[in-house]
């Protein structure tokens, strides 16, 4: 008997788990990382996370009667992203109960893989923030090789025990913005010498990690130059107005502007499927991120600039329908 | 060098180093041959003998039948032993000339070098490429003649030469280039004289760029030839992917290359087109890729009507067991039901897979990933325009341009989760248009 089927009788070999777990992978340099200055805690934390996800999601499918896709590498990767969201000093049932919320919630109610308008971590991290805003937002650990704000620790008296952008948000007097902008706190920033959520802290890996997925073209740098380079350019606005005191290389290199903008507003789920599209997204989120930053109650914009743009996904897309060929 | 392209497209791996390097060899004739009525687009022709009346090769055995139709001739010394059903190689059941060969004549043939070509009329040349049963031979079979007769309103000024074969596997083409270049540039020069372009191009893939020298070499032949090497991606072939890379103009929607001042002709109906123009000689035979997982994959000469069984057969079997053969390429070919079914004007190749290549992989939900909607060739969303036909919305379909699909399979080839894309807007557009009739 043959086989018969329609055209084309080839594919490529790129298949959705591939590139689900090639972005774990591309996660690993800024976890191991996160393991080496902030211990075990992290390990466990994550680990958690990821067990979490998994089983919620097998335990949704199981009672849906759905095929369980637990291996696809998705829920590994809400997993981690959670954990890389929430202090290295959180209690080991935060990460399990943000992953549940994200995978049952976000995630399988919505339809599961495909199907979810938010982004599942980031969705589960806003819950958490929402939830248990103290262990979110004031819970900090140093890590293990610099300081939580990532200034020597007797450059300012007293204000050693807080995150760059609480600083900034808190308290932004002269010389703390002097202190933000100097080349010292760059460079911790870049490194990663800087106390805050478990996977954000070294902007360096997480580009490593990202620049291997741009290359496979797993995940679309369009979206990341669009984000990352508003939130620069914006910020930088601002900056010449006097509006923020920092420079932009400080807001583009602290909190969670490259963990979100190279792994979690390149989601490919909740983000664009046009290239107009995504430069949109791209750079109306860093605009957003900026604007919370700026004038917004939290220190940090990038978690709800991302999750705004979600929602916009359906409608970017319909504008920025291509060209048809010869219309 | 940035070479000439298209926006989009793909890069399969192109395998066309299994058969790269076979000369085109003439094949033995099998014991039957099976010709077609139905073998080109268009309305199918009328037997023209007696059951039992003795053929001989090149004589005409079916007669062109209306407007948009070309005839058959054989392709063996034989017997005419009627019409049959016979497996398509397009699908289904079709009637075809069963001809039994003569094995004892094997009298090959007789070649007349027709004198003072450049003397004959335009009209008289479309006439030869007629009765010669000449059609499109990268696939398509459209009549030759047919899309000679350019409307008078539609000067072209780019005739393009269509040597890409951008299809992986597939080296017919490939080999004509090489081995009969002046043969073909005299195919050219035909086409020219006929349709007077300002500028004919030939226009050659980057992966066959051993080709592209040795039709250059004929330039001093040939001086009104453009020779061009185009980037390898898939479907570079493509009639408007290929008008748009060399000019710049695009096709409109739902039109024709002439929209746009161009013509494009594949290079094996070029060297068809030689053959009838300066050896009398009509379409009966063809060069024909048999690849893929066979024991050795062969560019063979083979009459019209032989069966893909007995092609495989000469290429000393599959390796394994067969589990499906293609007619054409892995991108746009058809999947054979019959191993009897026979070769037709337009089969360029034959694709064998085996069990492991040809399995099919079971989709998942979409991940928008966007491959897809990047790769289009056509520009269009093939992921929304997906979910839009699966909800049964036809007029949206129709409204974000489904019609303008080509199947050249780009999307499904990419799409990382298997959607069958392809294959819905197939669908799609017969619904729409059987809806509109």
């Amino acid at each position: 008997m043959l086989r018969i089927s329609p055209a084309p009788h080839i594919t490529s070999k790129v298949s959705t788990t591939k590139i689900m777990w090639n972005v774990v992978i591309a996660l690993m340099p800024a976890f191991i990382y996160a393991i080496h200055i902030f211990g075990e805690r992290a390990i466990l934390l994550t680990m958690l996370s990821i067990i979490s996800a998994m089983g919620s999601e097998y335990i949704f499918q199981k009672l849906t009667k759905r095929e369980i896709r637990i291996s696809d590498g998705s829920a590994v990767i809400t997993g981690i992203l959670l954990a890389f969201n929430i202090s290295p000093n959180s209690p080991w049932w935060l990460p399990v109960v943000g992953s549940a919320f994200a995978m049952f919630v976000v995630k399988q109610i919505f339809g599961g893989i495909g199907y979810n308008i938010f982004n599942p971590a980031l969705a589960g991290r806003a819950f958490l923030t929402a939830s248990w805003p103290s262990l979110m937002a004031g819970n900090w650990a140093p890590p293990a090789s610099g300081t939580l704000s990532g200034l020597p620790t007797q450059a300012l008296d007293g204000i050693a025990q807080a995150t760059p952008l609480t600083l900034l948000k808190v308290n932004p007097t002269e010389s703390i913005a002097q202190s933000l902008n100097s080349t010292y706190m760059l460079k911790a920033l870049f490194i990663g010498k800087v106390g805050g959520c478990i996977g954000e802290t070294s902007a360096l890996l997480l580009l490593i990690g990202a620049v291997y997925l741009f290359f496979k073209k797993y995940a679309d740098w369009k979206i990341s130059l669009g984000y990352i380079g508003s939130v620069f350019v914006f910020s930088g606005i601002l900056y010449y107005l006097g509006k923020t005191p920092v420079i932009p290389l400080f807001h583009m290199l602290s909190g969670g502007v490259m963990l979100g903008g190279l792994f979690m507003a390149t989601d490919m789920v909740t983000s664009p499927v046009t290239v107009k599209g995504r430069w949109i997204f791209g750079i109306a989120g860093g605009i957003i991120c900026v604007l919370i930053r700026v004038w917004g109650g939290y220190p940090e914009g990038v978690s709800y600039s991302i999750l705004i743009m979600n929602m916009f996904v359906p409608l970017l897309d319909r504008i920025s329908e291509k060209k048809i060929f010869g219309r | 060098m940035s070479l000439l392209t298209f926006k989009g497209g793909i890069h399969p791996a192109c395998c066309k180093e299994f058969s790269k390097d076979s000369k085109i060899k003439r094949i033995e004739p099998p014991d039957f041959v099976y010709l077609y009525l139905s073998q080109h687009t268009g309305i199918p022709s009328k037997p023209a003998l007696e059951k039992g009346e003795e053929v001989e090769i090149g004589q005409k055995i079916a007669k062109a039948s209306g407007k948009l139709s070309v005839g058959l001739h054989s392709p063996v010394n034989g017997t005419y032993m009627g019409t049959v059903m016979h497996p398509h190689p397009l699908g289904g059941m079709k009637e075809a000339i069963r001809i039994q060969v003569n094995k004892e004549n094997s009298t090959p043939f007789k070649e007349k070098k027709r004198a003072k070509i450049s003397s004959i009329p335009k009209q008289k040349l479309v006439n030869i490429i007629k009765d010669s049963g000449i059609v499109g031979m990268g696939g398509a079979a459209f009549p030759t003649y047919f899309k000679l007769q350019v409307p008078s309103s539609k000067k072209i000024k780019d005739l393009i030469i269509n040597g890409v074969e951008c299809e992986p596997f597939l080296t017919s083409d490939y080999r004509l280039m090489m081995e009969k270049p002046e043969e073909v540039m005299k195919g050219v020069d035909v086409v020219r004289r006929i349709i007077n372009p300002e500028n004919v191009w030939i226009a050659i893939e980057a992966n066959k760029l051993d080709a592209f020298e040795i039709m250059k070499g004929t330039s001093s032949l040939f001086p009104w030839a453009n020779f061009v090497v185009l980037r390898t991606k898939y479907p570079q072939g493509s009639e408007k992917q290929l008008v748009d890379a060399i000019t710049g103009r695009k096709v409109p929607e739902g039109g024709l290359p002439f929209d746009v001042n161009a013509y494009v002709q594949n290079t094996g109906t070029a060297f068809a087109i030689y053959e009838a123009v300066y050896l009398e000689k009509p379409l009966f035979e063809r060069v024909v890729t048999v690849t893929g997982n066979v024991r050795h994959q062969s560019n063979f000469l083979v009459p019209i009507g032989t069966s893909f069984e007995y092609l495989i057969k000469l290429t000393e079997g599959p390796i394994g067991k067969i589990s499906k053969i293609i007619n054409g390429g892995p991108l746009m070919g058809i999947a054979q039901s019959q191993i009897s079914s026979c070769v037709v004007k337009g089969t360029s190749g034959i694709v064998v897979q085996n069990e492991t290549e040809s399995i099919k992989k079971e989709p998942s939900p979409c991940i928008r990933c966007a491959a897809c909607v990047d790769c289009c060739p056509m520009n269009l969303l093939p992921t929304e325009l997906y979910k839009h036909i699966e909800m049964n919305r036809l007029e949206k379909a129709k409204e974000m341009g489904v019609l303008s699909c080509m199947e050249c399979g780009s999307c499904s080839y990419a799409c990382p989760a298997n959607i069958p894309l392809t294959q819905q807007f197939k669908i799609a557009k017969s619904r729409i248009t059987k809806k509109g009739k």
